[in-house]
């Protein structure tokens, strides 16, 4: 997939590093954040995104680096003066006022007429649902009401990029499934760009339009989520994302991936050892005796399909095995052979991580 | 269930007896005395009379009433103005040195209230350490009579109950989110405008039970416009104080005393319920 040349980045990281005394938060990461795009920066905690976000919003200064909002160098702004607005991972609702105040309050510091307010903040609350709520205080809301508040408070003042920081981090599996559908949603009705921070991949994966994945303060990958659970930058992140099986082993000098048991023909892989990298839903099954043997340790049952965990000689943990619920039954114990589909592996190259 | 029902009352029985009979038990007995007229020598002539509510009525002593509430106001909204700005900064410092910045603030209040209140004697008077010091400076004119004055009284009340109001104040601040200041900011308003709608107004509960508290001390109290007013300075506290001990009127201090009593139980009253009404919000948080 090449990448789109179109829409000019309305969010330009340049260089960007942020160091804590001896500590090294962000480590000069490089991003371009299109208009409109939802954005995911994705990664384990401690992998510097929330600084990274709270360097957009302007509560953090760059320690290195510069923060570009379409074209011009907004990090020596504070942030009342920056036009992104973010949306807290507590909320950080105003105890004290109501929905509607909590709503106004923004529009009222850029000094708006009264009657602009109103009309804006009627409009916002339609949209995320809050019109019967308008008169409570947020301690007289449900969680999920809480959420739609910040979001909203966050919305009707147009930022020209919101950033949000696990925004459902709060909520339970259920209505979080719902939310991550709605803000998608939202974001295409407001045509705002949204930069989102989560460590739940399949949330990234689900939402996100792009996705950076971060680690230790670098930026490991940036690609729209297809891209990045098909290739993989790193052992890394392709251990972060989704489910991946490693076989160790080593390339020949014929470009042959051998492992015990494994022998698979490469495309373009270098000599030497190498890690194989093959997702469940990429190993055909077949009876004993034809590839890599093995033999069932446990099953999964997912409903649409299963998932086989098979122990080989190739691999010290069992390698997982997605099949169709409804073909062949398999036990556990029973002797098998996996197919490996050389054109969906990845290898990377050197010993374990 | 009787068993669980029994012993927080059991608990509690050991406080409250301690309470009625050293508290309210004297405290009764003493404000029944307003009730009865003066004996010839002191003590209580048991006729029942209403004439010394009537005296407390009186402009006399209504003034001294009214410049008592004015100087425990002073020094409530002094004692605010330098305690906050010392909690904000507590509250700020790092986790692990708010402890020690406490535990200086408080330290003060650790030595006798009669010995701080003369340090200001020594600090305020002709020949003290402040018209020494501004003597050195280079001040040449007549030396400052600080002394004796209501300044040197409000200084003295706002000095002794400071650290009350700063741990106030500081308890609230300490419990507020952070994040709901940088919301504000985010929001677009500036550090001001922050303090004013955001900060100022959820931290008024810490504010009310530190400024009431320096409120009903201050009124009532009669040893700092005893050292540092020099008599000249009468609160009710003193008026009290002298009622009992020098005038011999038993009745009527009595009766100031309750007056005094009744100007704080609604000043408690009113910043109990500010700090129900903001504890119900927390509570209502926790519900969740």
């Amino acid at each position: 997939m090449t990448e789109p040349t179109s829409p000019a980045p309305i969010l330009r990281i340049e260089g960007v590093a942020k160091t804590f005394g001896p500590v090294t938060a962000v480590d000069g990461v490089s991003l371009d954040i299109r208009e409109n795009e939802f954005f995911a920066l994705l990664g384990p905690s401690g992998c510097g995104k929330t600084t990274l976000l709270r360097m957009l919003a302007g509560f953090e200064s760059p320690s290195a680096g510069r923060i570009l909002l379409d074209g011009n160098d907004i990090s020596p702004l504070p942030p009342e003066k920056r036009p992104l607005n973010l949306m807290f991972q507590s909320y950080a609702l105003f105890p004290h006022m109501t929905v509607r105040q909590n709503l106004s309050y923004g529009l009222e510091m850029e000094r708006l007429a009264k009657a602009e307010i109103i009309r804006r903040v009627d409009e916002t609350m339609a949209m995320t649902d809050l019109t019967p709520f308008a008169g409570r205080k947020p301690d007289q809301l449900s969680g999920g009401q809480k959420q739609r508040v910040a979001l909203a408070r966050a919305l009707v003042k147009r930022p020209k990029v919101l950033l949000l920081d696990e925004p459902l981090g709060a909520l339970d599996k259920k209505l979080r499934e719902k939310m991550q559908l709605e803000l998608k949603r939202m974001q295409h009705e407001a045509g705002i760009t949204f930069v989102i921070v989560t460590h739940d991949q399949e949330e990234a994966l689900v939402m996100a339009d792009r996705m950076a994945i971060l680690r230790d303060g670098r930026l490991l990958q940036v690609g729209a989520p297809e891209e990045i659970y098909e290739r993989p930058a790193d052992r890394f992140v392709a251990n972060f994302i989704g489910v991946m099986n490693f076989v160790e082993g080593k390339v020949g000098a014929d470009g042959i991936f051998e492992a015990e048991g494994l022998r698979l023909a490469l495309v373009d892989a270098k000599p030497g050892p190498a890690t194989l990298a093959v997702r469940p839903e990429n190993v055909a099954v077949g009876p004993p005796g034809e590839r890599l043997a093995g033999t069932v340790a446990d099953i999964a049952y997912h409903g649409l399909d299963r998932v086989l965990h098979v122990q080989t000689a190739a691999a010290g943990t069992p390698l997982q095995v997605r099949v169709p619920a409804g073909t062949a039954t398999w036990r556990i114990g029973d002797a098998l052979s996996l197919k490996i589909d050389p054109a969906k592996c990845r290898v990377f190259s050197g010993d374990t991580p | 269930m009787s068993f669980n029902a029994t012993r927080p009352t059991l608990l509690a029985a050991p406080g409250v007896a301690w309470l009625v009979a050293f508290m309210v038990a004297p405290c009764l007995l003493v404000l029944s005395y307003a009730f009865f007229e003066r004996g010839v020598w002191g003590g209580v002539e048991y006729t029942f009379t209403l004439e010394n509510f009537a005296r407390v009525a009186d402009p006399l002593y209504a003034k001294i009433f009214l410049n008592s509430a004015r100087i425990a106001l002073t020094a409530s909204v002094l004692a605010i103005l330098i305690a906050y700005p010392a909690a904000y900064a507590i509250s700020r410092a790092p986790r692990m040195t708010q402890p020690v910045l406490l535990f200086f603030a408080v330290l003060p209040f650790w030595s006798n209230y009669l010995i701080r209140t003369y340090a200001w004697i020594v600090l305020l008077n002709r020949e003290g350490l402040v018209n020494n010091l501004l003597r050195k400076l280079g001040y040449t004119g007549e030396p400052l009579s600080m002394l004796y004055t209501e300044g040197a009284v409000i200084t003295g009340l706002v000095y002794n109950y400071l650290p009350f109001v700063i741990l106030a104040i500081y308890s609230v601040l300490s419990r507020l989110n952070p994040e709901l200041m940088e919301a504000s900011r985010d929001l677009g308003a500036g550090p001001v405008r922050t303090f004013l709608r955001v900060t100022l107004p959820l931290t008024l509960p810490g504010v009310a039970a530190g400024g009431v508290f320096v409120f009903v001390l201050s009124i009532g109290n009669f040893v700092t416009p005893a050292l540092l007013g020099g008599g000249r300075f009468q609160m009710v506290g003193n008026l009290v104080y002298d009622q009992f001990l020098t005038a011999n009127d038993w009745p009527f201090g009595a009766a100031l005393g309750a007056a005094l009593i009744a100007t704080m139980i609604v000043l408690l009253l009113v910043q109990a319920r500010a700090t129900a009404h903001a504890s119900g919000e927390r509570a209502g948080e926790a519900r969740e």
